[in-house]
């Protein structure tokens, strides 16, 4: 709050943007409305005269504006699971365009009846914590999360220690709706975009931060994918372990997991995962690691195959 | 920030399609709304067209018909999808089973209610590999799809698809969100050297006096209000008219596009 109420004095409130994601947005007022409908099946006025600032998928973004007193251009971007992590690439573009001096990225997902019948009905759930990598892993925990950043052009913050966002990569499967493409192409498109636009090669990547959801099919997916461009040297993990799945909001959990990793020289295990899955090719770390960290690749993938690499690291 | 408008699809009552639509908006023809039939969207592979939503189908074929008139190969122009709701209709069916005590929802059902499901059925019917971004800004949803797409095309230099889609929303959901007919817009917008349609520059302005744009037809106005992805109307009706023109579209209550018209000069 402190930051965001600096960059609004330094730059004017309406040149700071607010680019949320979200993938159900308040949609579990709308499953209460409906169980609230009266006998001509109308629904209560409690939720009509709400439903902008609860379910539409623009209120969180709405409310981020709001509650900060912000002026600036705002989006809710949404798509699935990948929401949250391409608000980083939206509010890039809206810096480098001069569109705006600083942008609060971020986003929230919270459970509701849709993900957790949903994911079910997809036979997606775990039936204990989700054990990503693990040779018995058998489906993803769903998470809650909500996370923030402030965003800045580079020559505003270049102190020693800041942490930056050096590259993205965004891409589709164009293959179906809720599988993976079989041979990770489009995730390698995503990661090759992000190392392309950030200058680095695989080997200048310290990190993996893995989507790992912990599905098999998820797992072994992006093991292609990534095996394939970081061969079996990059250290890679998930950290769904800790948070589950937090659907919209895994991006900027992530990135901000990334951040804490990059301050404090840290690497963390993959939670749960006892038998690292041997026909997985990557060098994925089941225990924590304490080293110096200078550059993360966190992945995150979505539903209609939308996928998003992000490349975080420190400022030397 | 400066673009080239390449290739336009536009669905709606009274509007079917950008060149019966052009006529209406150039005012040479009459504006005369009659239900639109359910749109061909010939791209969908017929399984897939079977099982699709109405969104997808109305996204799908406006976005056919823009990416044709541009000349382009789909797989190789990233894509930004805007809606105010998105699958209204599929969220109606799931939150009435959700209310049921059984609960059994459909695996299909849930992976089409996500806000980029018709970007998802675009990129497997294209087998798109490119960017695809799903966005909403409620009743500014396509001013601020727009601003998306041009800054990816200022930003990238190449090519975008801006596909922006409010369908009418079912009962009892139309209660919370009234929206009573469908509209969707579809525009293919390049770096300034590649105009075919019209170039067209943007500017991001603190909202001030000047009114945004409207319609003088009151039947077309009336559309513009009810639907958000309609709010595309001054917009489109600039480009019919040709000529140099400025329309204001609002982002928010605090801020405005200003979008100057130009016919192509190549």
């Amino acid at each position: 709050m402190v930051a965001v109420a600096e960059a609004k004095q330094r730059y004017g409130a309406h040149r700071v943007a607010v680019v949320m994601g979200t993938s159900t947005s308040g949609i579990l007022e709308t499953e209460h409305a409906y169980q609230a409908r009266d006998l001509a099946g109308s629904l209560p006025a409690w939720y009509t005269s709400r439903y902008r600032y609860t379910h539409n998928m623009f209120s969180l973004s709405h409310f981020v504006r709001a509650c900060l007193g912000l002026r600036g251009p705002a989006t809710v971007i949404s798509t699935a699971c990948s929401s949250s992590a391409k608000v980083f690439a939206t509010a890039d573009r809206m810096l480098r365009a001069g569109l705006c001096d600083a942008a609060i990225v971020g986003g929230v997902d919270s459970l509701c009846l849709t993900t957790l019948y949903g994911f079910s009905a997809l036979q997606l759930l775990s039936t204990s914590p989700c054990r990503p990598c693990d040779e018995d892993r058998d489906g993803l925990s769903l998470g809650e999360a909500a996370g923030f950043a402030l965003l800045e052009s580079s020559p505003c913050v270049s102190r020693r220690g800041a942490v930056a966002l050096l590259g993205y990569g965004e891409s589709s499967d164009g293959y179906h709706m809720s599988h993976p493409h079989p041979e990770g192409s489009g995730a390698v498109r995503a990661i090759r975009d992000a190392l392309g636009r950030a200058g680095l090669q695989p080997r200048d990547i310290d990190y993996v931060n893995l989507h790992g959801t912990a599905t098999r099919v998820n797992d072994a997916v992006e093991d292609k994918a990534v095996s394939s461009i970081f061969g079996r040297t990059t250290p890679c993990s998930s950290t769904k372990g800790w948070t589950g799945h937090t659907l919209g909001a895994a991006g900027i959990t992530e990135a901000l997991i990334s951040v804490l990793c990059l301050k404090h020289g840290f690497l963390p295990g993959t939670l749960n995962c006892k038998r690292i899955d041997p026909t997985l090719h990557s060098r994925i770390l089941r225990d924590n690691d304490v080293r110096p960290v200078r550059r993360i690749l966190s992945n995150i993938f979505g539903f209609g195959g939308n996928n998003c690499s992000l490349i975080l690291g420190t400022l030397r | 920030m400066k673009v080239g408008i390449q290739g336009i699809g536009l669905l709606a009552a009274g509007l079917e399609g950008w060149r019966a639509g052009r006529a209406v908006l150039a005012s040479t023809e009459p504006f005369a709304p009659i239900a639109v039939p359910d749109p061909e969207a010939a791209l969908l592979p017929p399984n897939e067209r079977r099982r699709s939503s109405d969104c997808v189908r109305w996204a799908v074929h406006v976005a056919q018909e823009a990416i044709a008139q541009s000349g382009l190969d789909p797989r190789e122009v990233p894509t930004v999808f805007a809606s105010s709701g998105g699958e209204m209709g599929v969220l109606d069916t799931l939150c009435r089973t959700l209310a049921e005590p059984e609960r059994m929802i459909s695996p299909t059902l849930f992976h089409q209610s996500v806000h980029n499901t018709a970007a998802g059925y675009w990129g497997i019917a294209t087998t798109c590999q490119q960017s695809s971004t799903a966005l909403s800004c409620f009743d500014d949803s396509f001013a601020a799809g727009l601003l998306e797409a041009i800054t990816f095309v200022s930003v990238e230099q190449r090519p975008v698809l801006l596909v922006a889609y409010d369908l009418a929303v079912p009962a009892p959901l139309s209660e919370a969100r009234p929206i009573a007919t469908g509209f969707a817009v579809a525009l293919v917008l390049a770096p300034p050297s590649d105009c075919s349609l019209a170039g067209m520059h943007l500017r991001l302005d603190e909202a001030h006096q000047d009114e945004p744009t409207g319609l003088v037809d009151s039947a077309l106005e009336q559309v513009r209000q009810d639907n958000p992805a309609a709010r595309s109307l001054p917009l489109l009706r600039a480009i019919a008219t040709g000529g140099s023109q400025r329309v204001r579209l609002s982002l928010l209550e605090s801020q405005q596009l200003v979008l100057d018209l130009d016919p192509c000069r190549n």
